[in-house]
């Protein structure tokens, strides 16, 4: 904080038009270390046994410093803060590229059974049959979607299951005595994508795009060689736009010695229309937080099996799950016999325990809910809802690529030339008409980039508001391009200052800083 | 379909403002050859009570900690949950939150990360933290690797006390870069000579404490000898309320300090979804993988909370950012601490001496068992002993009388023979003086 500023003063501000800062339902709240009152604790605990303790002179001196509040005052507080975010249970949250859709509660009364929470990662097999019968069911529903013949369901998000995908991508040709240097990724992808290339060893190459928004499939010819190891391609891509020459790519990329990972962010519009078999792809990770509904929690926790085909399913990671006279087990050693049996080279392992299990069975319990012929519909109306933005708002946007699209409409800043409006600008005017905005500036390939995507658990009255407002925003730019300026002005906070925050970064509460 | 609010009409009439004649139309950039895929073998769309009573059938045929007692650990600890913590992380307006990319309207999320981020900060006895890794093994991966950057040396070295799934964790993320791992046999009796090992191509040491076999260790003279060969030291810690009665690594020089954090965190729930802390000094900030909450002021001057130095991420800086990370561990970031602001300095040191006390009772309990011996003079909430007979054995034996016994370090190591007799046993406040009489009972029944 601002020195010379007390907490107080922090939430007021230079505007407010009341005591307190606080304005009716938006109350202001300081920092639990501002609360402190020592000694407090919103914990009965019993009396500990009367022994002496064996902490080897290692008994902590200094106390930690946490602050002390009841319960009734942390419950407070967090409900407080909890009322300044928006999230997909508030209102409509069109992020392209991240899927929000709903997240059914009955998944989280699902996690919480006793007989999934309460159980320990290293329990006797014997106790936990249950939860490997439900690992083992989750990798029978992702292998029968996207009819590719392994999953590994270890890793612990999108980005982890890139790692995964190309790691085995390497053992692969490391196993073949093959050591490649390069990994093609195409400029509209992810920054996950070339971020994770790197840490697996290789250098990255940018594949260009065609003027249709997809790869140009002539410069990923030229590009291949048998210096590649792998081309690492979105699909649907980040433009919203299916890979129409994606078999060509495989059958191109696999005519080197290389191999395809499909980056699976957008699974969501072609989860039961498409097998992923058929595209020839070698891997794809899955999303289970974004497709299959589990909660992004703000942040995570993700989960993000990663499909993989014949050639690569040898090396998959540790642990995995096998199946052996009627009873489950975990596979959890190279030396495992069943190992060698199956011919099985694993990389590794990715993380600590057995996967994200609390949020298996929230997918589980999705999928199952969905069935064979809802996960399909769903892929149709996220894809339905899409096609619906784009129409109705392509007179008043600049939309980059022509229709159809799938799951998103991507949409650039040329609509807003001469306005003084930017695509930033744009965004926060329509958080104050009580919408998250679209994902903005991404992908690289366009200038100014709105990436909208609705998804299948949106109403048409819900998007007809939205798009009712956001055609009143693009005409209102062309004259009011101040009020775009001022946008949000009705949050709790209006623009923060990202330059300071950087400049001098502040990343705890310390005591010295107070006023 | 209850998810679905398009009805039929609206698909029609959606599609005739499209101008398409059908759903299929808008597929037809989808190659002939991968279209109309059907998908076989999975059953159609159910109610919630007939999801419910499958998966509820799947859930009780697991023994779960309830039914025990239970005295397991290895990282992951059974405490009790606090009924508002499920409460308040099951509010829509944080469960269903993205990550905060527009801070004006996720001042909720960004607030509770800077209290996370103090919280972890003060706990480890260290400068600054991060908004939270995937759990604790990739958050000791990402240590190493940091490590290595900061250095630009190659070698790791992997204490043989570290939990070895962090350790493995750590080996498959530098196997394909410059960097290699130099990882140490197992070592139950906390005697390994890492000081010997440590020279001017030390990235850094990774140790635990208390280590995987339950040692508590003064780390000072390891530190001091990174420090002088210009090598990190990088503590992870077994169980984070062990630091509200121990030293902190940071007191005792440590350079990156990761914990997993389920345990005060969430149920075990078979070891996922967890939360990786990552704590460092404030040199090596702009080195740290993960996402960072920083404080700064909006147009009208009030304090708020942003993401920052985002520079170092993949998403500005692509091939060359300190991480992959993207989503990481945010709901389960609260859950952690909302429990720490729960249990305040009172309740965490309250509730690490209950733990640590209940620990004691147990290890003098089970010392007097013949056979047994208790490996670690000075240790937490857990420990190894060496039993008369091979663990996995004596486990299974004591699942079938209902007792979740402890975990044999056979399970970690197949290979190593001289680990076949020890078991990792774990102690908490959710053990009564009955449920520990009942085990040592059962215990001294069956060996």
């Amino acid at each position: 904080m601002p020195e010379g500023l007390t907490a107080m003063d922090a939430m007021q501000g230079a505007n407010s038009s009341t005591v307190t800062g606080n304005r009716g339902l938006v109350v202001e709240e300081p920092l639990i270390f501002e609360m402190d009152s020592p000694g407090k604790t919103a914990v009965d605990l019993p009396p500990a046994p009367n022994v002496d303790d064996r902490l080897g002179g290692l008994r902590r001196k200094a106390a930690v410093g946490l602050p002390g509040l009841s319960e009734p005052e942390v419950v407070r507080h967090y409900t407080r803060l909890s009322q300044k975010n928006y999230g997909i249970d508030t209102g409509f949250f069109p992020l392209g590229s991240c899927t929000m859709k709903h997240n059914p509660r009955l998944n989280e009364k699902l996690a919480r059974l006793p007989g999934f929470a309460d159980i320990h990662p290293f329990q006797p097999e014997q106790t936990v049959q249950g939860a490997l019968e439900l690992m083992h069911e989750l990798a029978r529903w992702l292998k029968a979607m996207t009819g590719m013949p392994a999953v590994a369901l270890s890793p612990a998000a999108g980005a982890h299951g890139e790692l995964c995908g190309m790691l085995a991508i390497r053992q692969a040709h490391e196993h073949k005595g093959d050591a490649r240097k390069v990994v093609l990724v195409p400029e509209s992808a992810h920054g996950t994508n070339p971020a994770t290339a790197a840490l697996v060893g290789y250098t990255v190459k940018s594949i260009p795009a065609t003027d249709d928004g997809r790869v140009d499939l002539d410069a990923l010819k030229a590009a291949l060689g048998p210096d590649v190891a792998a081309f690492m391609v979105t699909n649907p891509n980040t433009c919203g736009l299916f890979e129409r020459d994606i078999i060509a790519i495989s059958q191109a990329v696999h005519d080197v010695g290389a191999y395809v990972y499909m980056d699976g962010a957008n699974y969501n519009a072609i989860m039961g229309r498409v097998k992923i078999a058929d595209l020839g792809v070698d891997a794809m990770h899955i999303n289970l937080h974004k497709t299959f509904s589990t909660p992004h929690g703000g942040g995570g926790p993700g989960s993000g099996p990663t499909v993989l085909s014949d050639a690569l399913a040898p090396f998959a990671p540790l642990p995995f799950v096998v199946e052996e006279n009627g009873a489950f087990r975990l596979v959890e050693h190279v030396k495992d016999p069943a190992c060698a049996a199956a011919g099985k080279h694993p990389f590794g392992r990715m993380k600590g325990y057995h996967g994200q299990f609390g949020v298996f069975v929230r997918a589980l319990g999705y999928m199952m809910s969905m069935g064979r012929d809802g996960l399909k519909q769903a892929s149709d109306d996220a894809v339905l809802n899409a096609n619906y933005l784009y129409a109705r708002l392509s007179d008043v946007l600049t939309p980059s690529f022509p229709a159809p699209v799938m799951h998103e409409a991507l949409f650039d800043d040329r609509f807003l030339k001469d306005t003084g409006v930017s695509t930033l600008d744009f965004a926060k005017a329509l958080i104050d008409e009580g919408f998250h905005p679209m994902t903005m500036y991404f992908p690289l390939v366009v200038h100014g980039a709105l990436l909208m995507e609705p998804t299948e658990t949106e109403s048409r009255q819900t998007l007809d508001v939205f798009i009712t407002a956001v055609r009143h925003l693009a005409e209102k730019a062309k004259s009011d391009a101040d009020s775009f300026k001022q946008a949000p002005r009705l949050t709790p906070r209006r623009r923060l200052d990202e330059t300071l925050a950087a400049r001098k970064p502040v990343l705890r509460w310390s005591p010295q800083t107070e006023g | 379909m209850r998810y679905l609010p398009l009805t039929d009409a609206d698909r029609q009439a959606m599609l005739q403002v499209i101008g398409a004649e059908s759903v299929d139309a808008l597929f037809k950039d989808v190659p002939e050859a991968a279209r109309g895929a059907e998908i076989v073998g999975l059953p159609p769309h159910q109610s919630e009570m007939a999801v419910e009573s499958t998966l509820g059938r799947l859930a009780r045929k697991n023994m779960t900690q309830a039914d025990g007692p239970s005295f397991l650990g290895c990282g992951a600890y059974r405490h009790h949950w606090p009924a508002s913590l499920d409460y308040l992380i099951q509010r829509g307006e944080f469960l269903t939150a993205y990550t905060p990319y527009q801070p004006e309207i996720a001042q909720g999320t960004l607030q509770y990360l800077f209290e996370f981020q103090t919280q972890v900060a003060l706990m480890t006895g260290m400068p600054v933290a991060n908004a939270s890794m995937y759990d604790g093994a990739t958050a000791c991966a990402e240590a190493a690797a940091m490590a290595v950057r900061v250095t630009r040396r190659k070698k790791v070295i992997l204490s043989g006390g570290l939990h070895p799934q962090f350790a493995s964790t750590t080996e498959t993320f530098l196997k394909f870069t410059d960097a290699f791992c130099e990882t140490l046999a197992p070592d139950p009796l906390c005697l390994e000579d890492l000081l010997g090992r440590i020279d001017t191509e030390t990235a850094c040491v990774v140790v635990q404490n208390p280590d995987f076999f339950g040692h508590l260790q003064d780390l000072s003279t390891l530190a001091y000898a990174c420090h002088e060969h210009g090598a990190l030291l990088v503590v992870a810690v077994a169980e984070p309320l062990s630091l509200g009665l121990v030293t902190p690594p940071g007191e005792m020089g440590a350079d990156i300090v990761v914990t997993e954090g389920q345990s005060l965190a969430t149920p075990t729930g078979f070891g996922g979804p967890g939360v990786g802390l990552f704590a460092t000094r404030d040199k090596f900030v702009r080195q740290m993988p993960g996402r960072l909450c920083g404080e700064t002021v909006d147009e009208d001057g009030r304090r708020g909370f942003v993401l920052t130095l985002s520079t170092r991420e993949q998403h500005i800086r692509r091939e060359k950012a300190t991480s992959n990370i993207c989503t990481n561990s945010g709901l389960i970031a609260l859950a952690f601490t909302i429990h720490m602001t729960l249990l305040g300095e009172a309740g965490f040191t309250g509730l690490a001496e209950l733990n640590h006390k209940t620990a004691v009772l147990l290890a003098e309990k089970m010392a007097q068992v013949k056979g047994v011996k208790v490996l670690p003079r000075a240790f937490f909430n857990e420990f190894a002993v060496r039993l008369p007979k091979p663990a996995a054995e004596v486990v299974d034996a004591l699942a079938a009388r209902g007792i979740l016994a402890g975990v044999p370090a056979s399970r970690f190591w197949p290979e190593y023979e001289e680990l076949a007799e020890v078991m990792i046993v774990a102690a908490t406040e959710m053990n009564s003086e009955a449920d520990i009489d009942a085990y040592v009972a059962a215990l001294a029944e069956v060996l």
